[in-house]
């Protein structure tokens, strides 16, 4: 086992990096934009597809300051920056519940990065110049093994549906997983090439859109050809990255929680004042910590001690999504009638991190996975 | 961030564990007991003194203490010591109280006399040291005790009982926490060392679920604790209390490795090891996934409290100073207990072959430390104490009292 730093790489660079995202969320109050987009829609579920909560301009704004950049190889024209880095912003980017494709970007990012080839690195220069791209990985019965794939390569032609494919309204660029023949390969396209048409889901999670993508003789360019290996070796980076988020999603539910616990009065005090309302607040804090702790561990077993990125890679997603359960039912209980109305931003908070939990696998799925490494 | 290691930093690791490899010792002829507040045996005793003292030369022990107390006067060096001594699996130091609340009480609070005297003796485990706060009727609401002190001239003069006294049987002085006013809850409290070889202490030890002792009820009638031996102002003691309890918490720097029991993973590992070996129908535990699911579960919550230690050392990544210390031992005692718990459950009709049964699996240690489990839950302020002292002071809630 490699010798890993004991700060997890977590250094100046890093901290400035997590502070401007910090600023960059607080200046722009995503959900402010995203609080207008579902004013007034009732029915939110059954009518045309929301688009108004994406901020593009937002977009242009952390392509400007460098966000898909930072973890693209120099050679590829970015800065080559460590998991741990993009660990770091992402963090932040699910403490704000941002309507944004960065996420997805910095997983299809890494998993350019494993695939090393020449095009891959054409692909990852775009993405350092601000193309958002996400993956398409999924068959419809929404298993989780690599050749579970209803999209087949036959000539460098795609045909078939991905599934579950997130951020979908929001996003530039593909990266498919396609049979050629028995073989996984890796594939990327651009949503506005020829044949590829776009179905939308209506989806729980209101800061995320998801959807179907049909491709008709879709002329994709490869990238790997070992798609199978190639996604098994990202997953470490896939699955903490997305961690992260959730991380992040859990601190704000449990700021949110105990605020409110000090503000809400009955029975003549403060609902905080009461054990049965502080100490499963105190618990949330508790779970909290753990995920963070291991998400930053996994990030940094990722960067500096591969062999063994996978184990802490699924106890970290593990931790992650049971700490989301548990943070999203006891934030929405415990501020009680209010949390459970459309008006509140716990509710926001909750379905995305409840989403969170079911990508790449729930906890169950992960320990299983883990299980295999003891 | 944390800072690179020195290269002074790193001699002194490296000459710590050389240190401890060369001088371990031999394993008593009856095993230990798992945990220091166990000992009872004068055999026990009289090595575990023994392995203290030559630590404590060794400068394993008050490490960063200034040598005018009797330590060894280095800087930032007791972190690495005590880090060795945990790591190489050698007996637990049995003056734990001393080390672990008296000095760092003493270093903040004490005179130049009381230092000079009491700190010494303490780090060469010569003066054994047990607390004296819990009472029969003051546990978790500790500032309702009523053992009182009353002035006499320059002494006290202490009735009272104390109760939980661990090592009480060994000791040599208290940290008592004595009511000085009865009109004031909070300042009516304070604090003194009081000796355990003075007239009127009775010391009767009280038996565990186990069956073994350790703890003890201590009686105090009459006893005469002179006002130099008082720490702090009259008063006070309640504050000082706090202080000493944050050391026994897991949030004080201490001046030794204190609670040198099995690593938890050590525990973890020893389980899927028994996963295993265990088997249920024809196939081992190990190869059920319900219990995988369950073992992996536990695994990542013992991955999660070395790496919330090691994250303490990235300030930026703390979210607040106490924010990750005060979790420490509410959450190490209580996933400990669950280790045992899911232990016995493994054991099945095996799990209640005790101690002193041949057949017991490793000696019935499943068994006897899933009962002491129950210690770390309920001293040093209960698992519910430690959530409200997390909800008050980290997150800011209401006072419960």
């Amino acid at each position: 086992m490699a010798q890993q730093p004991k700060d997890f790489g977590y250094g100046e660079e890093q901290e400035m990096l997590k502070d401007s995202a910090r600023r960059f969320m607080e200046d722009k109050q995503p959900l402010l934009a995203l609080r207008e987009s579902i004013k007034g829609t009732e029915d939110p579920y059954f009518g045309d597809e929301r688009t108004g909560s994406y901020d593009k301009t937002a977009w242009d704004e952390m392509v400007g300051l460098g966000w898909t950049a930072l973890a693209v190889p120099e050679e590829a024209g970015g800065v080559g920056m460590n998991l741990v880095t993009a660990v770091a912003v992402a963090e932040e980017v699910g403490r704000a519940s941002m309507p944004t494709p960065l996420t997805s970007t910095l997983q299809s990012t890494f998993a350019l990065r494993e695939a090393g080839t020449e095009s891959a690195m054409s692909w990852l220069s775009k993405i350092a110049e601000g193309t958002s791209m996400t993956l398409a990985v999924y068959g419809k019965d929404g298993s989780l093994e690599s050749d579970s794939t209803d999209v087949t390569a036959s000539n460098g032609k795609l045909n078939g549906t991905s599934w579950y494919v997130q951020d979908l309204q929001k996003i530039d660029s593909l990266l498919v997983a396609a049979m050629d023949g028995a073989t996984v390969k890796l594939y990327c396209v651009d949503v506005n090439a020829d044949g590829v048409n776009l179905e939308f889901d209506r989806i729980v999670d209101l800061t995320r859109d998801q959807g179907r993508v049909n491709f008709n003789d879709v002329s994709a360019e490869c990238v790997s050809e070992d798609g199978a290996g190639t996604l098994h070796k990202a997953m470490p980076a896939l699955l903490t990255l997305i961690s992260a988020d959730m991380s992040g999603g859990c601190e704000w539910l449990l700021q949110a929680t105990a605020e409110y616990a000090k503000v809400r009065t009955q029975f003549d005090r403060p609902i905080g004042f009461f054990q049965a309302v502080k100490h499963p607040i105190v618990n949330m804090m508790i779970l909290g910590d753990q995920t963070r702790s291991l998400v930053y561990a996994a990030a940094c077993t990722y960067d500096t001690d591969p062999g063994t990125a996978h184990k802490a890679a699924h106890l970290a997603k593990s931790s992650a999504s049971d700490t989301a359960e548990f943070c999203a039912n006891r934030a929405t209980q415990l501020h009680g009638g209010i949390g459970f109305t459309w008006e509140h931003d716990v509710q926001i908070y909750h379905k995305r991190v409840m989403h969170s939990q079911q990508l790449f696998g729930d906890g169950v799925w992960q320990r299983e996975q883990a299980a295999a490494y003891f | 961030m944390a800072s690179p290691e020195t290269t002074e930093q790193r001699e002194f690791r490296e000459y710590c564990s050389a240190w401890l490899a060369e001088h371990k010792p031999p394993p008593t002829k009856i095993p230990l007991p798992q945990a220091a507040y166990e000992v009872t045996s004068e055999d026990h005793r009289t090595y575990l003194v023994d392995w203290q003292a030559k630590c404590f030369e060794a400068g394993l022990i008050a490490t960063d203490v200034p040598k005018e107390y009797g330590g060894h006067g280095h800087d930032k060096f007791q972190q690495i010591a005590s880090t060795e001594v945990r790591r190489a699996n050698v007996p637990y130091f049995i003056n734990w109280i001393g080390l672990g609340m008296a000095a760092p009480t003493l270093l903040v609070h004490g005179t130049e006399e009381q230092k000079k005297t009491f700190l010494p003796p303490i780090f060469s485990g010569e003066d054994i040291w047990c607390q004296g706060f819990s009472e029969p009727g003051a546990g978790s609401d500790l500032v309702s005790l009523q053992t009182s002190a009353v002035k006499d001239g320059d002494n006290w003069v202490v009735n009272g009982s104390k109760v939980w006294t661990s090592l009480g049987h060994f000791a040599k002085w208290m940290l008592l926490l004595a009511r000085t006013d009865k009109n004031d809850k909070y300042n009516g409290i304070t604090y003194f060392i009081s000796s355990m070889e003075a007239d009127g202490v009775t010391v009767q030890p009280i038996h565990k679920m186990t069956g073994e002792s350790g703890f003890n009820e201590v009686f105090l009638e009459e006893v005469v604790v002179p006002d130099h031996y008082r720490i702090d102002e009259v008063g006070k003691g309640w504050q000082v209390a706090m202080s000493t309890l944050t050391n026994e918490r897991g949030a004080g720097t201490g001046v030794g490795a204190i609670a040198n029991s099995e690593s938890p993973f050590a525990a973890i590992e020893a389980l899927i090891a028994l996963a295993k070996r265990e088997k249920r129908n024809g196939r081992t535990l190990w190869e059920d996934p319900i219990w995988r699911d369950k073992l992996v579960k536990l695994y990542e919550r013992t991955e999660a409290a070395t790496q919330n230690f090691r994250r303490l050392g990235v300030k930026e990544l703390n979210g607040g100073a106490m924010r990750i210390p005060l979790q420490g031992k509410l959450t190490g005692s209580e996933l400990g207990q669950e280790l045992h718990q899911t232990a016995l459950s493994m054991l099945g009709m095996k799990s209640s072959l005790y101690i002193s049964d041949p057949n017991a699996e490793e000696d019935g240690r499943w068994a006897l430390g899933y009962m002491n489990t129950y210690t770390g839950t309920i001293s040093g302020g209960s698992s519910e104490i430690q959530r409200n002292i997390l909800g008050e002071r980290v997150l800011g809630l209401p006072k419960t009292k």
